[in-house]
């Protein structure tokens, strides 16, 4: 017996799927800017906060980096509600990406922070500047330059992860997905219109993280 | 002779500017700095050497307190100055501060280098800071290398917008630490030279350096110091002739010879 392949139900569904792709850019992009915001600040805590602070950092590494992501969203969509913090399941999604991608970010770029010379904050240091205006005016650029590829990888994983936001029916690419899938049977054409959907989505992210690399973190040359 | 006898300046010397009274300084078990006294007068110039090891760096680097010391007094314009005062900033942006290894920026053209600290430390509005900048640069002699990066430049004019960075704060003090000792002997004179300039404009100067030529040129007093403490003191003349202390001589002879034999 053979297979007949048949992408008219997909391709009816268009205006689904576009919703679906474009609410998973959405959604990445948003978990990619606040994730940043998190990574930097957690950095710079982990780097020079005090001690209480450094040690609660480490807890929050550990804990997200040695636990699956799928229990990380169901610890916020269904547990958090039980402390009384109720999220829609775009926000959790948000959310569990955010918290999860924060504990990787942080790492990253606390590397990029320790690869930075002595003597650069000494020099800032030395000209009067205040510790949060060397971190800002001295070390933040080079040290996202020096770990910006492992940064964006990092970030292309986050897109990637939004997928298993659809196991509490966040409405992103994969969501809707199934949800033709279930109408349709058409389980190989929808998959594979998604698989391709995503590699646009990696294509689109990289040529913007290049494009934010040529304009803010090109190096100079000799 | 005692370690602190005044100064003998061919010019006109003012108040007294630092104060280091039996400073004491330990890196863990190891005694860096051993019951230092010294006084430098406002304007005056100093060449401070020795034997790697001996202090010397350390010495000038707890003056704006990157090294923090752990017994004694360290007095700068007034301010007795320790690692928690608060304010130390406003300390530190007084005192400019030229490293070995440079220490420029590289995310920053040689102007944006000059223009950071006046900008986000004094609060000088762009166009001054600018404006201010292109003048020091002109002034160590790089106009024309403003818009370059760092590691466009070679390591002598790396140094000197180093020093364009300091003087750009208009700083009452500089330190120099080993300068030079990072250089290709040819970019080595550059330095000195934009160096001696700024020592003939009156402003006071610490230098941490092995140049003796530079020494006899500039220097008020030269100090030497071996095992953390300030072993001699005397102006440059009386230094070089007749030094009086066993360790200076043996010093100065090893010294002189090297830079005979490299001349």
């Amino acid at each position: 017996m053979s297979y007949e392949f048949d992408f008219a139900d997909v391709f009816a569904a268009w205006p689904e799927l576009l919703q679906g792709l474009l609410n998973s850019l959405v959604l990445s992009a948003l978990a990619m800017a606040i994730g940043m915001v998190v990574s930097v600040a957690g950095a710079l805590g982990k780097t020079s906060g005090p001690g209480w602070l450094r040690r609660i950092i480490d807890e929050y590494i550990e804990l997200i980096r040695n636990t699956p992501f799928l229990i990380q969203i169901f610890v916020i969509y269904f547990g958090l509600p039980a402390a009384g913090l109720k999220f829609s399941s775009n926000a959790a999604a948000l959310l569990a990406l955010v918290v999860n991608v924060g504990a990787y970010g942080i790492e990253i770029i606390r590397a990029g922070i320790e690869s930075i010379q002595k003597g650069q904050v000494e020099a800032g240091k030395s000209l009067g500047m205040r510790p949060l205006q060397i971190f800002r005016y001295i070390i933040l650029k080079p040290a996202i330059q020096a770990i910006y590829p492992s940064l964006t990888s990092q970030f292309i994983l986050l897109m990637l992860n939004t997928s298993v936001c659809s196991a509490i029916a966040a409405s992103e690419l994969t969501a809707v997905a199934g949800d033709i899938q279930s109408r349709t049977f058409r389980s190989f054409e929808v998959y594979f219109v998604a698989t391709c959907l995503y590699l646009g989505l990696s294509v689109f992210f990289w040529t913007v993280f290049a494009g934010i690399e040529r304009a803010f973190l090109r190096k100079p040359t000799r | 002779m005692p370690a602190t006898a005044p100064p003998a300046a061919d010019h006109a010397l003012g108040d007294t500017i630092i104060e280091m009274r039996h400073v004491d300084k330990f890196y863990g078990d190891f005694h860096v700095l051993r019951d230092i006294d010294l006084s430098v007068a406002r304007g005056e110039r100093i060449v401070i050497c020795g034997p790697s090891g001996s202090g010397k760096s350390t010495l000038i680097r707890c003056l704006n307190q990157l090294e923090e010391h752990q017994k004694g007094e360290i007095v700068i314009d007034g301010t007795a100055v320790h690692a928690r005062l608060k304010g130390i900033e406003d300390i530190r942006r007084e005192i400019g501060m030229v490293f070995q290894s440079f220490n420029l920026f590289p995310h920053l053209t040689a102007l944006e280098n000059c223009m950071l600290a006046p900008m986000k430390v004094r609060g000088i509005p762009k166009a001054e800071a600018e404006a201010t900048a292109r003048k020091i640069l002109e002034r160590v002699h790089i106009p024309e290398q403003a818009h370059k990066y760092p590691i466009q430049l070679s390591g002598g004019q790396q140094q000197r917008v180093a020093i364009a960075r300091s003087l750009c704060m208009n700083p009452k003090i500089m330190l120099f630490d080993e300068p030079t000792s990072a250089l290709d002997p040819e970019m080595v004179s550059e330095v000195l030279d934009v160096m001696v300039e700024l020592a003939e404009s009156g402003m006071t100067m610490l230098c941490v350096t092995h140049e003796m030529g530079f020494a006899r040129k500039v220097a008020d007093r030269v100090i030497f110091m071996d095992a953390g403490e300030i072993v001699e003191v005397a102006p440059p003349e009386r230094f070089f002739t007749a030094p009086q202390n066993e360790r200076t001589r043996k010093f100065l002879g090893q010294i002189l010879h090297a830079q005979t034999q490299a001349h």
